[in-house]
């Protein structure tokens, strides 16, 4: 009993100041790839590098439409090291709201040789806007209780890993009254990962139909936003967006703790001024 | 054709014991060689390699070669341990007469993986005491997805859900307890169903594969190098792991080693793995049994080992850093100097959170004798990695299968033969003491130089096995190259696919409440297993 009282007072404190304080990430780390739209010069290395189909490109009538998926992007950087305009940064708080918010895209005019000439469209601006509103709304979110139920719909276990770490000392949901709880029953919120199994398919409506209204879906990591890795294929049927209708998209391979807090914050957020009949 | 001399015996023994009816292919990469026989001889040939030379049937899996050479292959992958060293007997199955002998009687350890092959390749399994479906569910069409003329992208009608027809449990008093697929906690889907009268456990049965993916055939549909960032998806605890098994099939396929330093980066990845998996379950576990206070500290501890894994890989499960011929990314002076700094912190703190665990006599009442796996249990359905060496099953690839920069490092692979919860956590709780070990004496005798070489291309129609000693046990890649640098076939065997099977004996007598710990002890992989 007294090892037990003794190394808890010996740790002390270990809770992340976040979202008040910037996420704890390292410098090396892998977030949000950025493009740099106006000199980029050809999406066809970075494309052809891509294992998900993240960055992709479309040409018709001597233009070329090209695009960044957020919601396929699994943060490996490959791009990057094939192309100089793309950057990895460390950002990983991507969540949105809207699927289309996660893709951004620019055409230019296509050159004889394949390469890209002239930025005729800016992509809009990226997802600054969501980091202040959440900002704006983190106080009246605190105050709040929220149910979370988390559903495996086929991942690989790896968002799992990142979302078990929510409940570590370190990051400590339980300081915003969310807590996970363990029949859909009781909760607000369906928290999915995956991308959808033929086999999860039934569990997984079953568990949302099992939920009381008003009820949150946060999709989670690239499998659970677009299928990931893993697409549309036989036994997947791809985000979680196929099967029910998603609130807020996580993006990540898999998410961080930082980047699932921000997301979960940001769906509550929504809460109060949603009302669809039927939810 | 060189072999490694230790393995030249048993090459001449069996050659000589079984004369024309088996054929050399080929010997490839010092440790493997290859045989071919028909269908008869599989049962007289795995006998004989069991007694003779003491080999584990470690994979067993089928090939779609019909184009190519107008049958189907069976693969039979024998590891013998003390030869370091695989014999891989291969069997062709004509596609006008599409049935194999079953292995299942004498080798329960295969039960799985042979139904697997009757489910995806559609090949009918003979002799087997239960060839119901097990890969894929019974609602699912006639088909076969690891055949080469089923496509990918195919459309199916949606999951009904229609009720498997378990194995029935009468008596007085004996009652059911269906669980999952969704389960209470934050933990992958799987269905079991508990057959008790009172409290105790009569009877376990297990309904796998719910987040059967399509893995297999993906790596068919794939360019090489994009299957690598696959393979990180295959089981994401193990994300490192069977990425490396699976360069390591490549770079044996096409001949090229990884360079020293690259061998010593991975290794020192896969520790770290390991130690940040068995932390996290040696908090789990003692979450299940209401300890919880023990379980922050692991979690704590286990953050601090993801936060490392970020700085010096730039993912926190070591994701982005393995390609194929070596690794990504190299360890810079203050990366070395922030895993240095972990170790020395990690390892007094981990050490008194163990004394913390020891001193509370409740929680070894809880695990001391629970869920107990007799070593013969596991001996039968060849029982791998922590699990196996906590019931007596003395294995470890590390040891007996150098890959990467083990050889160059001295550990102690701990084995009990108690087999229950607590020694499985003993197990857990010395590996991470070797872990820290073998990570600081690589970083002593860290090599200078490349960390990868370049394998852009990879010649078609080579076969080859790339293993790794992950976590949880031995993981197995196989690997067949087609044209183009793409796949013809990629067999990935987890451990937890051979595990599974553990968890309804141990459980055996033991009561429901019980249930959280002894899987928490045992933490197979679902996604691993199905795949």
């Amino acid at each position: 009993m007294f090892e037990v009282l003794r190394k808890s007072l010996q740790t002390g404190v270990v809770t992340t100041s976040y979202p008040a304080g910037p996420p704890q990430v390292a410098t090396r780390a892998r977030g949000r790839p950025e493009i740099d739209w106006a000199n980029w010069k050809d999406a066809r290395p970075g494309a052809a590098v891509c294992p998900t189909g993240a960055i992709s490109y479309e040409d018709s009538d001597g233009q070329r439409t090209a695009r960044l998926d957020l919601g396929k992007c699994i943060f490996c950087g490959l791009c990057a090291d094939v192309d100089k305009a793309i950057r990895m940064t460390n950002i990983c708080e991507c969540a949105t709201r809207r699927r289309g918010d996660l893709v951004t895209g620019a055409q230019y005019s296509l050159k004889q040789d394949g390469m890209h000439d002239r930025l005729l469209s800016v992509p809009p601006a990226p997802l600054e806007a969501l980091g202040q509103e959440l900002h704006k709304r983190v106080s009246e979110i605190l105050g709040r209780s929220l149910h979370i139920r988390e559903v495996d719909a086929g991942s690989c276990n790896g968002c799992e890993i990142e979302i078990v770490g929510l409940t570590s000392p370190v990051y400590d949901l339980e300081r915003f009254g969310i807590h996970f709880v363990a029949s859909p029953r009781h909760a607000d919120m369906l928290l999915v990962t995956g991308p959808v199994t033929r086999n999860m398919e039934l569990a997984l409506r079953k568990t949302y139909d099992a939920m009381p209204a008003p009820r949150l879906v946060v999709a989670v990591g690239a499998c659970g936003c677009s299928g990931g890795i893993f697409g549309q294929n036989y036994a997947t049927r791809g985000g979680i967006d196929s099967v029910l209708p998603v609130d807020v998209y996580i993006p990540g391979c898999p998410p961080n703790p930082h980047a699932l807090l921000h997301g979960i914050l940001i769906a509550i957020g929504r809460l109060p001024t949603k009302q669809q009949p039927g939810r | 054709m060189n072999l490694l001399p230790i393995l030249q015996p048993i090459l001449n023994e069996v050659t000589q014991r079984f004369g024309n009816r088996l054929e050399l292919l080929r010997i490839s990469q010092l440790n493997e060689i290859y045989f071919e026989a028909k269908p008869e001889l599989v049962a007289g040939f795995c006998g004989h390699l069991y007694k003779r030379w003491q080999a584990r049937l470690v994979s067993v899996f089928a090939d779609d070669a019909r184009q190519d050479e107008g049958v189907f292959h069976l693969y039979y992958v024998y590891a013998v341990d003390a030869a370091h060293g695989f014999c891989i007997l291969r069997v062709p199955v004509p596609p006008d007469d599409p049935k194999f002998p079953s292995l299942t009687t004498a080798v329960p350890a295969v039960n799985w993986q042979e139904r697997e092959i009757q489910d995806w390749f559609g090949l009918k399994l003979v002799g087997h005491p239960n060839p119901r479906r097990c890969a894929l569910h019974d609602d699912w069409p006639a088909i076969h997805p690891l055949r080469k003329d089923f496509d990918l992208r195919t459309e199916l009608p949606p999951f009904t859900g229609e009720r498997h027809k378990f194995q029935e449990v009468e008596g007085d008093g004996v009652f059911q307890v269906p669980v999952g697929p969704v389960h209470a906690g934050i933990i992958e889907p799987g269905h079991f169903l508990f057959s008790a009268a009172g409290e105790p456990v009569l009877y376990l049965q297990l309904r796998m594969f719910y987040v059967h993916k399509g893995t297999e055939k993906l790596f068919e549909n794939m360019p090489i190098a994009h299957c690598v960032r696959l393979a990180e998806s295959i089981s994401g605890d193990s994300s490192f792991a069977h990425a490396t098994a699976f360069c390591h099939a490549i770079e044996r396929a096409a001949g090229v080693e990884a360079p020293p330093r690259a061998r010593a980066l991975r290794t020192i990845c896969l520790e770290l793995e390991r130690v940040y998996n068995h932390v996290a379950d040696i908090g789990a576990i003692c979450t299940d049994v209401a300890f919880v206070t023990a379980n922050m500290h692991a979690m704590r501890l286990r953050e601090r080992v993801l936060r490392v894994n970020e700085q010096i890989t730039g993912n926190r499960l070591l994701r982005g850093m393995a390609c194929l011929g070596g690794v990504r990314f190299d360890l810079e002076a203050e990366h070395i100097k922030a895993v240095q700094h972990l170790l020395t912190e990690f390892r007094p703190d981990f050490e008194s959170l163990v004394e913390v665990i020891r001193e509370s006599s409740g929680v070894r009442d809880r695990f001391e004798t629970t869920g107990v796996l007799k070593p013969q249990v596991a001996r039968d359905l060849g029982i791998v990695g922590v699990a196996g060496r906590a019931s007596g099953f003395n294995h470890d690839l590390r040891r007996d299968f150098p890959h990467a920069f083990y050889d160059q490092t001295q550990f102690t692979v701990p084995v009990f033969t108690e087999g229950d919860v607590q020694r499985r956590m003993v197990v857990r709780r010395e590996e991470i003491f070797q872990s820290i070990s073998i990570i600081q004496q690589v970083l002593e005798k860290l090599p200078s130089g490349a960390i990868n070489v370049q394998l852009d291309q990879v010649l078609p129609g080579r076969t080859a096995l790339g293993y790794v000693e992950g976590w949880p046990g031995e993981i197995f890649h196989w690997v067949r190259t087609a044209t183009g640098n793409r796949l013809a076939r990629c067999n990935i065997k987890d451990p937890s696919l051979q595990n599974w099977p553990a968890l309804p004996e141990a459980i055996l007598g033991n009561i429901i409440p019980d249930f959280p710990v002894v899987n928490k002890s045992f933490n197979f992989s679902y996604s691993g297993t199905d795949r």
